[in-house]
């Protein structure tokens, strides 16, 4: 397979608990095999990629990691628990939240009550949550917008404020799906800085899935890429860069350097 | 304007059961047709069941406090009930099949208190004191018309306070936007789903007082008329917006008051059709409601 795994399912046992794995995830839709035994082990104190060319699995993968699509085959365990039958609010107040492409604010509620949402279901009084939502909102720069319809947002403000409402949740882990899709360098630029602050701020790993190569290499110290369903290598982002079968996934498109958007 | 404060009254109690509606439309996606029976069966809860047109009080004797919570308990139990044995199984199939469960549903609870009480409506004497009229510059409103617009705005007030202020409240509106979203951020389902049922027994039973009071009496079908003028208004005001909802409950009672009012005596009888009339108006110029339909919107 080509893999230059640094992490084998042998060092995953040793981590022990605070930990989001996927252990052998099969996914099959009728005759398509959307995921091929794909193994994901996500730390707490890490920026982890996913990246691989449109219809690889990512987002089916995401689909799975948060509960939301029952694998084939194959199970995802937060801290060695699986999360086999679980609804997906039980995954999410067990420590997984993830965002969407889209950023899916709810468009009534105000800002502050999108991050409230999610703040309310990570425990304490509701004062602790207000207080946790204020706390994100101006860490994403976007305190003095708190008032506001989220539908009054401009684009990069509703993926920040998407951002903050899944880091209100409290989670362990947070899965950020294309997190740059249409922005424009500047801010790519302070988006790089945010997702990197996260492990160190809000204590909570991230799965970073990502088009914007310069986004992913920026910010993942390890880096999974899929094909077709199928993990085709795992490395540092330099290990990846020069992977010869990396480059020929891409290559039926683009090169990796020509995925940059 | 008499006929004025009549259709405040009247549009007041549609107000009431198209909030019970839209806020189950809201979080489900289901038009609840069991809300008809919500209001009857806090109804029949008042008499001893028999068979009897002229029964005897039971629940409606007791002291008024006491009375309004008990028939509250019995139509909120009614309504988790439905909840969790006839919708929450179903949940995540088609709208249509929750709309046909609804329906099974109304019919069961139909059939069931004709089996009980018999289809004769019944005459009760209840809450009498309160039909009559009190004079208030020159006009003489029946207290119950009073009554019942109070009911309608402190029920509503404290609805939007409950949405706005709470947790559960902002979790409710969050779901009813986007209910895969708000899971994936842990809200949990059955609770926002049971709340709001348990909401839609509460105003479905002070419905069923006001009903009762007003006509004094009981009939199997007394729910389905109010539900249905209640489901034209959640669709008039734009399905997914509460106060544009209790809006249009407003808009239908009151025109179907004035109609009764305002109509040659010929054309009385056929006062529904021309308010229905005025329904399919509204979609023809209209069809997302008289609000912007959130809940509507296309779901990226």
């Amino acid at each position: 397979m080509g893999v230059t795994a640094d992490i084998g399912p042998a060092s995953i046992g040793i981590t022990g608990d605070e930990i989001l794995e996927a252990r052998d995830v099969v996914v099959r839709f009728g005759g398509l095999l959307a995921l091929d035994r794909v193994n994901i082990a996500l730390r707490r104190n890490e920026i982890f990629g996913l990246i691989g060319p449109n219809g690889a699995g990512k987002s089916t993968t995401v689909n799975v990691l948060t509960g939301f699509q029952q694998p084939t085959s194959g199970e995802v365990l937060i801290d060695g628990r699986s999360i086999g039958g679980w609804s997906t609010n039980r995954v999410a107040r067990s420590g997984v939240a993830r965002t969407f492409q889209a950023a899916r604010l709810f468009p009534a509620l105000s800002v502050f009550e999108n991050v409230v949402v999610a703040s309310v279901n990570a425990g304490g009084s509701l004062a602790a949550a207000r207080e946790r939502a204020g706390d994100i909102l101006a860490w994403v720069g976007c305190a003095n917008r708190a008032d506001r319809p989220a539908s009054a947002l401009n684009y990069g403000d509703q993926r920040r404020v998407a951002i903050a409402r899944a880091l209100a949740l409290s989670p362990k882990f947070i899965l950020l799906d294309e997190p740059a899709a249409g922005m424009n360098e500047r801010e790519c630029d302070q988006l790089v800085t945010l997702v990197s602050e996260i492990p160190g701020r809000w204590g909570c790993g991230v799965l970073l899935i990502e088009h914007n190569m310069a986004v992913v290499m920026r910010t993942c110290s390890r880096i999974l890429v899929l094909d077709g369903g199928k993990p085709i290598a795992e490395g540092t982002p330099v290990a990846i860069q020069t992977n010869a079968e990396v480059r020929r996934a891409y290559l039926g498109d683009k090169a990796p350097g020509a995925a940059h958007r | 304007m008499q006929s004025l404060v009549d259709a405040a009254a009247t549009g007041s109690l549609y107000a009431l059961v198209a909030l019970a509606i839209g806020l189950v439309f809201g979080v489900m996606r289901l038009i609840n047709f069991a809300q008809a029976d919500y209001i009857t069966i806090g109804a029949y809860a008042l008499i001893v069941p028999s068979a009897s047109t002229v029964p005897t009080l039971f629940i409606g004797a007791w002291p008024m406090p006491l009375m309004v919570a008990a028939v509250a308990l019995v139509v909120v139990l009614v309504a988790l009930a439905t909840e969790r044995l006839a919708f929450r199984p179903l949940r995540g199939t088609d709208p249509s099949t929750l709309l046909v469960s609804s329906f099974a549903l109304s019919f069961l609870f139909q059939q069931t208190i004709m089996l009980i009480f018999n289809s004769r409506p019944k005459s009760i004497e209840f809450g009498s004191a309160l039909a009559a009229a009190v004079e208030i510059a020159g006009l003489r409103v029946p207290g119950v018309q009073l009554l019942t617009m109070a009911t309608t705005i402190v029920a509503g007030t404290l609805l939007v306070f409950f949405l706005r202020y709470t947790a559960l409240g902002v979790e409710i509106r969050a779901a009813a936007e986007d209910f895969t979203m708000a899971q994936l951020l842990g809200v949990r389902a059955n609770r926002v789903i049971a709340v709001s049922f348990a909401i839609s027994g509460l105003l479905g039973a002070s419905v069923s007082l006001l009903l009762v009071v007003q006509t004094g009496t009981l009939d199997y079908r007394m729910g389905i008329m109010p539900v249905i003028y209640g489901f034209f208004a959640t669709v008039i005001g734009g399905m997914g917006s509460l106060p544009a909802a209790a809006l249009g409950g407003f808009l239908v009672g009151a025109a179907s008051q004035l109609l009764q009012a305002w109509l040659p005596p010929d054309l009385r009888p056929f006062r529904d059709a021309f308010v229905f009339g005025f329904v399919i108006a509204v979609l023809l110029f209209r069809p997302e409601g008289l609000a912007r339909p959130r809940a509507m919107r296309e779901r990226v």
